[in-house]
């Protein structure tokens, strides 16, 4: 069997660049309407304006047919109270997860937006071709289960607000539905940065520049209007090459925060950039057993049962912390409360929060109650739920398609056998994860730039497939109507020069630093002077260490091909969201729980005169902190109305 | 005992082996290359070849070059988890225990996916 890695055999390395190497040929792409980043966010953002018969251009770093952090599947689809068997209104879908788990500090707009518009956005999908409903009646009679509509539901099985769906195919149905609308793509082509009328941070956004990260030909793009639709930030504080996927878990190894560091020199505001959460499972950020491919109870797994060594099984507890014993119990709400839901990057939320295991089991493990190691016990389970979560969410949620597979291959059945949990005990010191923060935006989801609308992860507290096809869906509408009635967009042929030198700088330079150690360097700085606390005199030493970087190290960066010239220019993008969220938490003089955000020098918790968003932009160069209302989202309904057009 | 030899190289990333190839049943379509999240792969020199695997520590494990091989049934790409990821099992009614990539594994479960 061929090794490519071992030496001496085939082939010996260095090999020529396969590809045909371009660094500076210039194309230029005119658009009506240009989206940038092609996961599920900007691939409906394109369908949306595409089906209002523009011309739209979508540009993606990596390869849309499988692009994204659902590029490779997803099994359940959260936020749909809107679904006919659902028994929550959207309006309180949306406020009480918000208010309860979040203390008020959430996305209400996005959020809303889901709540309304995700059932549709499925059944176009479905349309496209995406299974959403058990047609075989595999799960017939199952509790989870709408017998009208063959939906399957999880988590909260009395309420019905969330779906389990054969969701692997859903990037390939989009990338074929972009391609039947006429939508250009661009794949493996870097956005590196937005262009706005005379140059100008804070003016109207008219286009962007991009490379190709396989030739390194430069492109430029013209349009009338732009959805940014990429991903929140990953690998900030946590970096090591030698761990799996460049330390990604949930989020793509593309995901460096290239929308954010764009947006952010073009002069768009930002909120809860000083929103970052400990990592929860250090046993699985690329060092560990791979998302859902060990035990546990949560999201892919949930409601699983857990057993210790000995075959004992862990007890469970609702929200408001009553023992629970049960599997029905696990799925329904007590009588008289209220639904509950998996709120990613939650908070408490009391009653309404998800069943769990007892929050006390790490010390009842010390005191010898229960035997390591745990497992998860699928044979204890009913078949339909069995089958639900090993069969069907296993077999689609992210890699788990290959999950399935390799685990079912080396033998593991899960009628008979229990598998290990890994997913205990706690991340190192510092280890964190940048929880949602990004753009800034209004009920039409454009941003606070003229001609720049946003949708998915890009905008603050944006999470989940259902919250990026939803919001995808809306900006590109209304980026469309923006569009239809927009001036000719002017580039500034001075801001192209100026990106073209900054982008191939890398290339230029035979020494210097790799973009690993820079990035390794980098995520130092993240733990040391911006992690689990925060003072005014550790962020300001951060700042500035993150400031000398630039301007020494990160000005030695180079790159031998384009391959690298991509991760390059990402590490530098990662540099800019770091000293984003440097400034946003310097902004906030005060702690706050919800916001998992702890500064030492100001302990009181979320005192009122700071419960407000603090926001962060480039002004004429110089950071602006300012502040927005929490609910400066208004009346939902009304709103709501008044922008759907 | 085969004659040792000794080479000087860099040392290799770890992990290094996302996936392996049988050039037996791979045609080199480089589809793989394509569809490829991380664009881990480049084109083998030699039409016809196995994908080369040039950043094998960029590869994230999900799966999709192996899900959209045409030929992936038949062995030509598997995915290949490095040793870290490689989980344990026990049988629930005898207490055995395997993991995957154990010596000697247990008869594949054949069942397919919902």
């Amino acid at each position: 069997m061929v090794n490519n890695n071992q030496y001496p055999t085939v082939p010996t390395f260095p090999i020529p660049w396969p590809y045909p190497v371009a660094y500076g040929e210039e194309t230029d792409v005119d658009a009506d309407v240009l989206v940038l980043g092609g996961g599920l966010a900007g691939c409906f953002a394109a369908i949306s304006a595409a089906r209002k018969g523009l011309r739209v251009v979508l540009v993606e770093k990596s390869c849309t047919i499988h692009s994204g952090a659902a590029g490779s599947g997803i099994d359940h689809w959260m936020g749909c109270p809107a679904n006919p068997a659902s028994k929550v209104t959207p309006e309180h879908y949306t406020l009480q997860p918000i208010m309860r788990h979040k203390g008020g500090y959430g996305n209400v707009i996005g959020t809303y937006i889901m709540a309304r518009d995700s059932y549709d956005a499925l059944l176009e999908l479905e349309q496209m071709g995406v299974k959403i409903r058990d047609t075989e009646d595999e799960f017939k009679g199952a509790d989870f289960r709408d017998e009208a509509t063959k939906l399957l539901f999880a988590y909260d099985y009395e309420n019905r607000h969330c779906i389990r769906v054969w969701g692997t195919g859903m990037k390939p149905a989009l990338y074929k539905e972009c391609k039947r609308l006429g939508v250009k793509i661009y794949d493996r082509v870097m956005v590196t940065s937005l262009l706005t009328e005379g140059g100008r941070q804070g003016a109207r956004v008219v286009g962007a520049t991009g490379v190709n990260t396989r030739t390194g030909a430069f492109y430029v793009f013209r349009a009338k209007a732009s959805v940014l639709s990429m991903a929140t930030p990953e690998r900030l504080w946590i970096f090591s090459s030698e761990w799996t996927g460049l330390v990604g878990r949930d989020g793509p190894p593309a995901n460096a925060g290239n929308g954010h560091a764009m947006a952010w020199r073009a002069g768009a505001e930002f909120a809860m950039m000083e929103r970052s959460t400990h990592e929860e499972w250090g046993g699985s950020t690329g060092i560990g057993a791979l998302m859902f491919s060990s035990g546990s109870n949560f999201a892919t797994w949930y409601p699983c049962s857990i057993v210790d060594a000995n075959g004992k099984e862990i007890p469970w507890v609702r929200g408001d912390g009553t023992v629970i014993s049960t599997l029905r119990e696990r799925t329904h709400p007590a009588p008289g409360q209220d639904f509950f839901s998996l709120v990613l990057g939650n908070g408490e939320g009391g009653e309404s929060s998800l069943p769990t295991l007892i929050p006390d089991l790490p010390d009842r493990i010390k005191k010898g109650e229960f035997a390591l190691p745990l497992y998860a016990d699928l044979p204890a389970m009913p078949e339909h739920e069995r089958r639900a979560i090993f069969g069907l969410m296993v077999g689609q949620e992210g890699h788990t398609w290959s999950v399935y597979r390799v685990l079912t291959r080396a033998g593991f059945d899960p009628d008979r056998d229990l598998l290990q949990v890994y997913e205990l005990g706690q991340a190192p010191v510092g280890w964190r994860r940048l929880r949602w923060g990004g753009l800034i935006h209004d009920w039409d989801l454009k941003t606070s730039l003229d001609g720049l609308y946003a949708a998915g992860q890009q905008i603050f507290d944006g999470c989940g497939a259902s919250f990026a096809c939803s919001t995808g869906r809306w900006a590109g509408r209304r980026a469309a109507n923006y569009a239809l009635k927009a001036g000719e967009p002017l580039i500034d042929r001075k801001q192209v020069e100026t990106e073209k030198a900054r982008v191939y700088a890398p290339v230029q330079r035979n020494s210097g630093i790799d973009w690993k150690e820079l990035a390794c360097g980098i995520a130092k700085v993240m733990q040391d002077y911006c992690g689990d606390t925060k003072t005014e005199e550790l962020m300001n030493i951060g700042l500035r260490s993150l400031s000398e970087i630039a301007d020494a190290e990160a000005s030695s960066l180079f790159a031998r091909n384009p391959h690298e010239l991509m991760r390059s220019l990402e590490v530098l993008d990662i540099l800019t969201c770091c000293e984003i969220i440097v400034h946003a938490s310097l902004a906030r003089k005060a702690t706050n729980t919800w916001l998992s955000f702890e500064r030492l020098d100001y302990p009181e918790d979320d005192p009122p005169e700071w419960r407000k968003w603090v926001t962060v932009k480039l002004q004429d160069g110089e950071v602006k902190p300012g502040e927005l209302a929490l609910d400066y989202y208004g009346s939902l309904q009304e709103n709501y109305e008044a922008h759907n057009k | 005992m085969v004659e040792p030899k000794a080479y000087a190289a860099p040392n290799l990333v770890t992990p290094n082996r996302p996936v392996v190839f049988d050039p037996r049943v791979c045609t080199g379509c480089n589809w793989c290359v394509e569809v490829c999240q991380s664009d881990v792969f480049v084109p083998h020199p030699r039409k016809g070849e196995p994908p080369i695997i040039l950043y094998p520590d960029e590869c994230w494990y999900c799966g999709c070059c192996v899900k959209e091989c045409p030929l992936h049934e038949k062995g030509a790409i598997q995915q290949n988890w490095p040793l870290m990821l490689r989980v344990r099992w026990k049988s629930k009614e005898t207490g055995e225990h395997f993991r995957v990539g154990m010596p000697n594994p247990p008869p594949p479960n054949t069942r397919p996916p919902a």
